[in-house]
């Protein structure tokens, strides 16, 4: 058994980088494994909505690409193993596109487990009263009847059994996002389920490398002096048996894995950090110690575990009407006064002909748009140039149609220097409402199989 | 009067109608000045004009940060949200503007860090 464990993260969401795993393994072929992350809150809706149009785009179409990028490493004999939650909606039809594809690429020997039990809606429909909105103690009987999605965050054991029975690809539904992390180790280090300490520890590094670049400097405070951002490495965790772990990047790659960075990730989407809640532990995060170990080697040490939760999270989704954004650009003197006059005579030209809307929104970029009323500039009079950003949201999708339609009426009966107009008509979308809420844990039974 | 950036760093992030900045000193000083003056009331009140929930504050001295948690901050979220930042990725940003009130010898001497703010200002 090696003492270290070389875990990296080669995608951070659905559309990030496709050739990144294929560079990470071609930089480090000893790379125990590349985890992929394709699901965000929403992306389950996503699918479900291109589902309904094509029946086999239940799950990440991109991982396809990624399996045949990696094809000429596993044909020289590489044995990185791959853990995705790329499965979406519908594992089991990613597996079998997945076995597909690498029958074509004479790569048939290479082991598919597929992860399911996620799939919860069955019981959200059964009893609506027991799943009221953990945010909000909303009911779920108001939306029941426009759920779209209902998935667990199941945890890693399943994913570690179906390594220890020799699987290469693990493809997964919905999981917590540092379970594709936590498996490995379990099943590398042979951890007991109750090995809270170093779960705790394999949870952290999972939850800093999820976000692949973000932790390499991308997205952080003072990203102007991080070096080539053209090339920012993806993140490798190396996990030893106690759970500490020294986050890095491929050698030759951009940007910078430092101290600075590795707190702002540590600290990214965490509610209370000395119970960080997920599947297979309840973290601390408060005993944590970190040290610079070299350069673009920060050694993360010292987190520890509790039992987890007796209830599974569940995330689901409801259809919530449609909306529609759209954008034009405004120049001239008093462009934000001009800017501002158009959007509201765009939108009561709308009412007028008896459109209605639930909410409507006009914002002027370049002003301080992003937090209006927060920080604003003392004065927006010396602007010369605005984007005028128009959104309206409407039950049903008529009224934000015919605004799609109206928007360009700007460029002839909007103010003169009205421009950049060259995207073209803006595109209904729908808008799904979150819905999180608990699951006992009797009614989840996460089971895995070879593909 | 400096902008809060001079001293620190952020990093805002997401969960449904929620979001949560972190907030870490760029000195063990300016962290031990942020934890006396930097209450969750003080976040609460800048972020008032987004229609925040109540704001909690939890304390990290071992990253030596501050994590705020500001609900129904996102006007909704995910994709039920209209703004352009529904996903609060600017939140870290705009607190990092907020004007304070620091010891002299917290600012650094050095010019990495621009230490004049911008012209913003807080309503």
């Amino acid at each position: 058994m090696a003492a270290v464990l070389r875990i990296a993260n080669g995608s951070a969401f659905w559309g990030d980088q496709p050739e990144a795993a294929a560079r990470l393994v071609a930089a480090h072929p000893d790379l125990d494994y590349v985890t992929l992350d394709y699901l965000a809150e929403l992306s389950l809706s996503i699918m479900a909505i291109q589902r309904e149009k094509d029946p086999t785009a239940g799950y990440a179409r991109d991982f396809i690409d990624v399996i045949r990028s990696l094809a000429p490493f596993y044909l020289r004999g590489g044995k990185t193993r791959i853990v995705t939650n790329g499965g979406g909606l519908d594992p089991v039809a990613c597996g079998r596109a997945v076995a597909d594809e690498l029958r074509r690429l004479k790569l048939e020997h290479v082991r598919i487990a597929v992860v399911t039990g996620d799939d919860v809606i069955a019981n959200l429909r059964q009893d609506p009263a027991a799943f009221s909105n953990l945010e909000t103690g909303a009911p779920l009987s108001d939306v029941a009847d426009q759920l779209v999605t209902a998935n667990a965050y199941l945890g890693a054991r399943a994913i570690a059994d179906a390594l220890r029975d020799g699987a290469e690809i693990v493809i997964t539904g919905r999981v917590a996002d540092p379970s594709l992390t936590v498996g490995p180790c379990m099943a590398h280090f042979d951890w007991d389920i109750t090995a809270y300490d170093r779960i705790a520890g394999a949870t952290v590094a999972g939850h800093l490398i999820e976000c692949g670049t973000q932790v390499c400097g991308g997205f952080s405070t003072d990203w102007l002096d991080v070096p080539h951002v053209d090339n920012i490495g993806f993140p490798i965790a190396e996990i030893s048996d106690d759970g500490s772990c020294v986050i890095t990047k491929p050698e030759g790659t951009g940007g910078v894995v430092s101290l600075q960075t590795v707190k702002e990730q540590l600290l990214y989407e965490i509610g209370d950090p000395e119970n960080y809640l997920s599947p297979d532990a309840t973290v601390s995060f408060l005993t944590i110690g970190l040290e610079q170990a070299g350069p673009n080697r920060v050694r993360v040490a010292g987190a520890t575990g509790r039992p987890p939760p007796p209830s599974y999270k569940v995330s689901a989704t409801y259809r919530d009407g449609f909306k529609a954004h759209g954008q034009l650009t405004v120049f001239g003197h008093e462009a934000v006064k001009k800017a501002r006059h158009a959007g509201e005579a765009l939108l009561r030209k709308l009412a007028v002909r008896g459109c209605e809307f639930r909410e409507t929104l006009i914002e002027c970029l370049g002003t301080g748009a992003s937090v209006r009323g927060v920080a604003s500039r003392m004065s927006d009079t010396h602007l010369v140039e605005t984007v005028l950003r128009v959104s309206v949201a409407a039950a049903t999708k008529e009224p934000v149609e015919r605004f799609t339609r109206e928007v360009a009426s700007l460029v002839t009966s909007g103010p003169q220097g009205v421009t950049g107009y060259a995207a073209g008509r803006p595109k209904v979308l729908p808008v799904f409402g979150y819905w999180p809420c608990l699951i006992a844990g009797k009614h989840v039974q996460p089971v895995w199989s070879m593909a | 009067m400096i902008a809060l950036r001079v001293i620190a760093f952020a990093r805002s992030g997401d969960k449904g109608d929620s979001a949560n900045i972190a907030v870490f000193g760029r000195s063990t000083a300016s962290y031990l000045w942020m934890r006396e003056h930097l209450g969750a009331p003080v976040v609460e009140e800048y972020f008032r004009a987004l229609g925040v929930g109540r704001v909690i504050r939890h304390d990290v001295p071992n990253l030596e940060a501050l994590n705020f948690v500001l609900p129904r901050v996102l006007g909704g979220g995910g994709s039920r949200s209209l703004r352009i930042d529904a996903q609060g990725k600017a939140l870290g940003m705009a607190l990092l503007e907020m004007l304070v009130d620091v010891p002299r010898d917290l600012i650094p001497a050095e010019a990495a860090v621009p230490a004049t703010p911008l012209p913003f200002t807080p309503h």
